[in-house]
């Protein structure tokens, strides 16, 4: 069984490497997305231009418009003489906000009133708008705190802002461990899942079959080539990011990387099911898709699962890839202890067991 | 004479191409996998499964002194619709939960509250929030920070009318009041399908009749490039439009997004882009002959920059250089801007004008492109 | 009015550049009203020619000239004029056998009053009228091929180009599809037929051999069969030591060609040289040595050289398990698709060292007989053994022992030969020293040493099918399952292959194989006949040739019989279904 199962993940892991077509598609994907997402995937917002209408001709809306032009949010502060040229310019979206300050603006500061300046934001992008709206109201509240400062006025209390892990709430530190476990997700299913749809095409499917190999060491050899590839390509994302993005990991690695081991065997079982349902390559690629797709969108990966609706929140649960997220955020940046990410794994063992067992039973089938 | 029959004969020939495909598009399930099942599955995870409202924040809430003004603070939070506050009174219990990322963020009302408070002084609450995801702690910050504010309105409308000197923020979010990402990711998942549905399907359906060996038996036939071109670009044309209308009605009535724009705009707008993206899976099947090529190369060039470099996830502008560019090339750019104008906007011309001009001249130079890379032989 | 119906001068054709030619200095004409065979083996040039006729590539020097029109300036024009049917026919699988025509009809400009009647004449003439709603990948292998000669002769082609239409096709359906094209000729039509068989080269008024993209003759095939005149010999007699008599045959210089036909060997004789003597034949052997009538493969293969005087040998030890057991036991096998039985009760045995044949038109039931003969497709009932193993109640034990070589070629292409030799040899359970030592044995016997590390993928034909069966036998497995072999294959590379299995035969390794290609149906001692999914008739060749042998065929060839107990076994089933 050993001689027989060896010479099978040698010839899988084989047929990934050598030809040259197949080791691109090994390579361009994975770098490619590993490039979009380090240098893409921000919700930050800096560089925007923001716009501003001053009707006060006081110095107080001076010194607050020199703020905004310093704050390094914002590429371009735009002056607009009314409203409605303001508002022209936020619907062409070449202002994501314009700031209005009303003419009455210093003189109520400098009667110790609290003047109300209007912001108008472009809910076209309510996220980024909210981002911005937050920055502008920071810089207005330093503003005042300052001048009262200045004034010697007694100061009114401030929320103390901390974040733990991520000091800086710097996206790329938060995003690139992701990929330690998203990216080798994609590969994985693509290979594994292709694998075998393949060999029914080229006819060598058959061959297999009247070899003495048994359905289940067919099951294993594909699945530990699969494994094989994923894991190293964990490890490969995993120096990347350590010596690439200078991101270290705060929690211990041994316990990053069997969780990973339990999660890419989950992911190899998800899509030898898959190539077990399939019968070409066509339908193996949309089977992947469209496995993959809300496996991805499903798992706190682009947004927090937190904000799911509720019906939606148990299919986050069975989704490996929920977990995984969970245990690679918390041993690269959270310092997790073994005790903590041990909950995260044993849902992705069950999911392992399930799929490993279903594909088993499914290659049964298919062979006879 | 002559020129009638051919002309006459080459509308025939595009006509029975059109009926050919339409057929093959009915019988075969992988076109309308592509077609239906995968814009229904894009349209569900962008309409439930994203989000970034979050309305509930996992706050743990540790009070460490019992005076009435810090549990008055403390219930402010706790009815707040944004957080879900669980309480301690010290802070340890919250740290691990925080490490295991089950809270978003702890929020400490300190020991001297009322006495900071009585004072004036600084520093009455702290919050700590999981910077591991950045953009969940920044607004857990921005929305403590705001009922920090309101709490101390609400507590000095009782004693004088506002702080003296403080200047405040009147926020107005036009087409989106409510703020809700559902309105920006349902226009934007419908641009990523449009472009999945015009060069996935496009790139597919060319490179199956090579893989067949279809297209060896077409092109021993009368048929020009041009004939061949028009035959795939229309049924695939239609079915597109087709899509567009299920997404639509899928938008307005399932996820109650707004038209605000006009019906026209939005078929107007969707057939320009539609053209780009058919050239851009034709110009694709030129290149692969196989399916699995023609779909490597769709993902590759069609749907991965459609995703993060559209504008419709992630802010472009803050994007290196680089990126910035590429994104400026790329038609899914150009089509997000103006789906999310007419739909929460309304018919803006100067979003729709030059965005179209510009979506028009991309599908002109790639439909030329593919015009000289199509020729009629197999060498 | 002998006009020719294409012209092509001084054609040369490459892919690469700086590479070998496909086609080098082709000149040649086509005439109408005949059929022209473009003969030769696989690689040799012929479908790249097909698609220069047709336009479909361009030329590199030289030109075509078709009906008139040069075939690059205008292409147009020349496709008007032709009919052309490629290799996998060119049909749309999801559409059905009337939207396919409708198609092609109006691609072509059969319009108008001109279509019922088009239409009406061809589906006729096909005899596809039954089944115009049914999808075109649902045919069989021959209707799709009438199917493709159909959407080819739509409007009515002066040139009707067909690339290997008989590859994969029962004998029947070919017989139907050679009385189609004559038809055709009889109407004025000229038709180029590729094909790899050399036995259709007779029914053509003029064949192209080609070899490496050069012409070695072009002319009347039977004035090329002529000049073998007397070269050509039978040896009788020689019972079981036939094979050996063969393999030692072909290695006097005065041997130029030698094949088994059924009890026979058939060997041609050197230009200039006698016949052998029985006596040097077979030294104390009781054979005789007659003189037969040449055929066109006999001249071909002389053409190219005669067959290559090298066998290539492999020592392997048989082990027999269950003595007394016969190696390969089928007993009534039957399989039913729900109410359809593909396979009704068949049965056979098959003795050690013997050579089995399974023979059947398309969908006979065939296929699924060697199924589960393999292992691949459990019975409905019945059961199927391997040297006294059942292949389903001990599956991995039985299925050690045989070597299983599949249709097409279907190793791992983007693997080394001796990756994959590693692989099979790992998969039978070889390790260690035992591993390596198949290996170099298997090398070395079908010198493919030259070839080790080379992607099996893009190995010469002959080369993929010395691996393939290296890697079937590397286990020694007593019993070896061959489907369809050299369908296909060129005369030569068939020649070679079969006398790698003769040398096994020799060894006492038992051979059964699927075919509907009579040349291979010649090497078995005996074939078994399924016909509608039961077994029709099992017999030596020459008892079936025997059984339908009378006055009007005196002579009858195997393929004759095959047709006639077919059609037989088929008017018998209307009777007693009517």
């Amino acid at each position: 069984m050993w001689t027989r199962l060896i010479a099978l993940v040698i010839k899988e892991l084989l047929t990934s490497f050598r030809e040259p077509k197949a080791r691109m598609a090994l390579i361009v994907p994975p770098l490619l997305q590993l490039i979009l997402f380090a240098f893409a995937a921000t919700m930050e917002v800096s560089n925007v231009p923001i716009g501003v209408v001053n009707n006060d001709w006081g110095a107080a809306s001076v010194q607050l418009i020199s703020r905004f032009e310093r704050a390094s949010a914002f590429s371009e502060i735009r002056r607009y003489t009314g409203v409605k040229e303001a508002q022209a310019a936020i619907d062409a979206q070449e202002v994501m906000a314009v700031v209005h300050i009303g003419d009455d603006f210093s003189r109520a500061l400098a009667a110790g009133a609290s003047p109300s300046i209007e912001v108008l934001l472009d809910g076209r992008k309510s996220n980024s708008a909210q981002i911005v709206n937050n920055y502008i109201g920071l810089i207005v509240n330093q503003f005042s705190t300052d001048r009262r400062l200045g004034a010697e006025i007694t100061l009114p209390s401030e929320v103390i802002d901390r974040s733990w892990y991520n000091a800086n709430r710097d996206y790329r530190a938060a995003m690139a461990p992701i990929l330690i476990a998203t990216l080798p997700m994609a590969l994985v299913m693509m290979i594994v899942g292709m694998s075998v749809a393949r060999e029914q095409e080229l006819g060598t499917f058959e061959q297999l079959l009247v070899s003495p190999l048994q359905p289940l060491e067919i099951v294993i050899g594909k699945a530990i080539p699969g494994l094989i590839i994923g894991l190293a390509q964990c490890a490969i994302m995993t120096a990347i990011i350590h010596v690439g993005f200078g991101i270290h990991a705060t929690g211990s690695i041994v316990v990053l990387f069997s969780a990973l081991t339990v999660f890419m065997i989950a992911i190899t079982g998800i899509a030898l099911f898959i190539s077990s349902l399939v019968s070409n390559q066509q339908q193996a690629m949309m089977g992947i898709m469209v496995t993959m797709m809300p496996a991805m969108l499903l798992s706190g990966f682009t947004s927090p699962v937190q904000n799911m609706p509720d019906w939606l929140q148990p299919l986050a649960g069975i989704n490996p890839l929920t977990h995984m997220l969970v245990i690679v955020r918390g041993v690269f940046l959270r310092d997790t202890p073994f005790s903590l990410v041990a909950e995260q794994i044993w849902p992705m063992a069950a999911v392992a067991i399930v799929t490993m067992t279903a594909a088993a039973w499914m290659f049964r089938r298919k062979v006879e | 004479m002559s020129a009638y029959r051919t002309r006459s004969g080459s509308f025939r020939r595009i006509a029975a191409l059109i009926r050919k495909e339409t057929l093959q598009v009915a019988r075969d399930r992988s076109s309308l996998v592509v077609a239906f099942v995968l814009p229904a599955l894009l349209l569900f995870l962008f309409g439930f499964g994203i989000s970034f409202d979050a309305s509930h924040l996992k706050i743990g809430l540790v009070v460490e002194e019992l005076s009435p003004e810090a549990s008055d603070f403390a219930a402010t939070l706790a009815n707040s619709p944004y957080f879900d506050v669980e309480r301690a009174n010290n802070r340890r219990a919250f740290v691990d939960k925080l490490s295991a990322g089950r809270l978003n963020g702890i929020v400490v009302v300190s020991g001297d509250f009322a006495e900071r408070l009585a004072r004036g002084d600084t520093a009455g609450i702290q919050i700590i929030t999981d910077g591991s995801d950045p953009n969940t702690a920044g607004l857990a910050t921005g929305y403590v920070n705001g009922a920090w504010q309101v709490w101390q309105m609400q507590r000095s409308s009782g004693q004088t009318a506002t702080m003296p000197g403080q200047v405040t923020v009147d926020s107005r979010f036009w087409f989106n009041p409510e703020l809700e990402s559902r309105r920006f990711l349902i226009p934007g998942s419908i641009s990523l399908i449009m472009m999945m549905i015009g060069s996935l399907l496009t790139a597919l359906v060319v490179s199956r009749e090579w893989e067949r060996g279809t297209m060896e038996a077409l092109l021993a036939t009368p048929v020009g490039s041009l004939e061949l071109i028009i035959g795939k670009l229309v049924p695939n044309f239609v079915l597109g439009l087709m899509a567009m209308g299920v997404c639509v009605v899928a938008s307005l009535f399932v996820f109650g997004i707004p038209l605000r724009g006009s019906l026209l705009a939005l078929v107007g707008f969707t057939a320009v882009f539609l053209a780009v993206a058919l050239a851009l899976g034709l110009l694709i099947s030129t290149v692969a002959r196989t399916q699995f090529l023609a779909s490597q190369l769709a993902m590759i060039v069609a749907f991965l920059p459609g995703v993060f470099l559209s504008g419709f996830l992630f802010e472009v502008s803050s994007m290196p250089t680089i990126l910035r560019i590429v994104a400026r090339i790329i038609p899914a750019t150009y089509y997000v801007r103006g789906l999310n104008t007419i739909f929460l906007a309304g018919d803006i011309a100067s979003v729709l004008v030059p965005s179209a001009a510009v979506l028009a001249l991309m599908s002109t130079i790639l439909f030329v492109l593919t015009a000289l890379k199509t020729r009629q032989r197999l060498d | 009015m002998t006009a020719s119906l294409a012209e092509i001068d001084g054609l040369t054709k490459r892919f690469v550049a700086s590479g070998e030619p496909a086609i080098t200095e082709l000149s040649t004409a086509i005439l109408p009203g005949q059929v022209t065979g473009l003969v030769g083996p696989d690689g040799a040039g012929k479908t790249t020619l097909m698609r220069l006729i047709a336009g479909l590539l361009t030329p590199s020097a030289g030109h075509i000239t078709v009906c008139g029109f040069d075939t690059i300036a205008d292409p147009t024009a020349v496709h008007d004029a032709i009919g052309y049917m490629p290799q996998r026919f060119g049909l749309y699988e999801d559409l059905t056998v009337l939207e396919n025509l409708t198609l092609y009809a109006d691609l072509k400009g059969v319009v108008g009053r001109e279509r019922a009647p088009t239409f009406e004449r061809l589906l006729a003439f096909t005899d596809l009228a039954r089944f115009t709603d049914r999808l075109a990948g649902k045919l069989s292998g021959g209707m799709k091929q009438k199917l493709g000669l159909a959407c080819a002769m739509l409007k009515s082609p002066r040139l009707l180009l067909l690339d290997e239409p008989s590859v994969g096709v029962d004998p029947i359906s070919r017989r139907e599809l050679w009385r189609m094209v004559y038809q055709l000729v009889e109407d004025g039509v000229g038709v180029v037929w590729s094909t790899a068989y050399l036995d259709e080269a007779e029914n053509c008024a003029e064949v192209i051999v080609m070899n490496e993209g050069k012409v070695l003759y072009s002319g009347d095939p039977h004035a090329l069969t002529a000049t073998m005149a007397g070269r050509v010999v039978h040896v009788r007699g020689a019972g079981s030591g036939r094979r050996d008599l063969l393999a030692s045959a072909i290695h006097r210089p005065d041997i130029v060609d030698g094949v088994m036909q059924g009890e026979a060997v058939r060997l041609v004789i050197a230009e200039g040289q006698q016949a052998p003597t029985a006596e040097a034949l077979a030294p104390g052997g009781d054979v005789t040595v007659t003189p037969i009538a040449p055929r066109f493969e006999d001249a071909f293969v002389a053409l190219l050289g005669g067959q290559p005087k090298r066998t290539l040998t492999l020592e392997t030890n048989v082990r027999g398990n269950h003595e007394g057991a016969p190696p390969v036991e089928a007993k009534a096998l039957t399989r039913r698709f729900g109410d359809f039985t593909a396979a009704d009760s068949i049965s056979f045995e098959i003795r050690r060292g013997e050579i089995f044949g399974l023979l059947g038109p398309n969908g006979a039931g065939k296929s699924t007989t060697f199924k589960m003969m393999c292992g691949l497709l459990r019975p409905t009932s019945g059961a199927a053994r391997v040297d006294g193993l059942d292949l389903y109640s001990a599956p991995a034990a039985a299925r050690a022992r045989l070597g299983y070589m599949a249709q097409k070629f279907s190793l791992y292409g983007d693997l080394s030969v001796k990756q994959n030799l590693q692989f099979f040899a790992g998969a039978y359970g070889l390790s260690g020293a035992r591993k390596r030592a198949a290996v170099e044995r298997v090398i070395a016997a079908f010198d493919l040493a030259g070839h080790v590390n080379d992607n099996a993928g893009g190995l010469p034909l002959g080369f993929k099918q010395r691996l393939a069966l290296a890697a079937a036998v590397m286990h020694e497995p007593p019993v070896l399952f061959l489907d369809e072999p050299t369908s296909g294959v060129d005369p030569l590379t068939r020649r070679e292959f079969w006398s790698f299995i003769n040398g096994m035969v020799g060894r006492g390794v038992t051979v059964m194989v699927t075919t509907h290609f009579m040349d291979e149906a010649e090497y078995c001692d005996r074939v078994a006949l399924i016909s509608r999914g039961k077994c029709i008739a099992i017999g030596a060749p020459e008892a079936l040739q025997a059984s339908i042998r009378s006055d009007t065929l005196p002579n009858p060839t195997l393929e004759d019989a095959f047709v006639a107990l077919i059609e037989a076994q088929e008017q018998t089933q209307a009777k007693a279904a009517a």
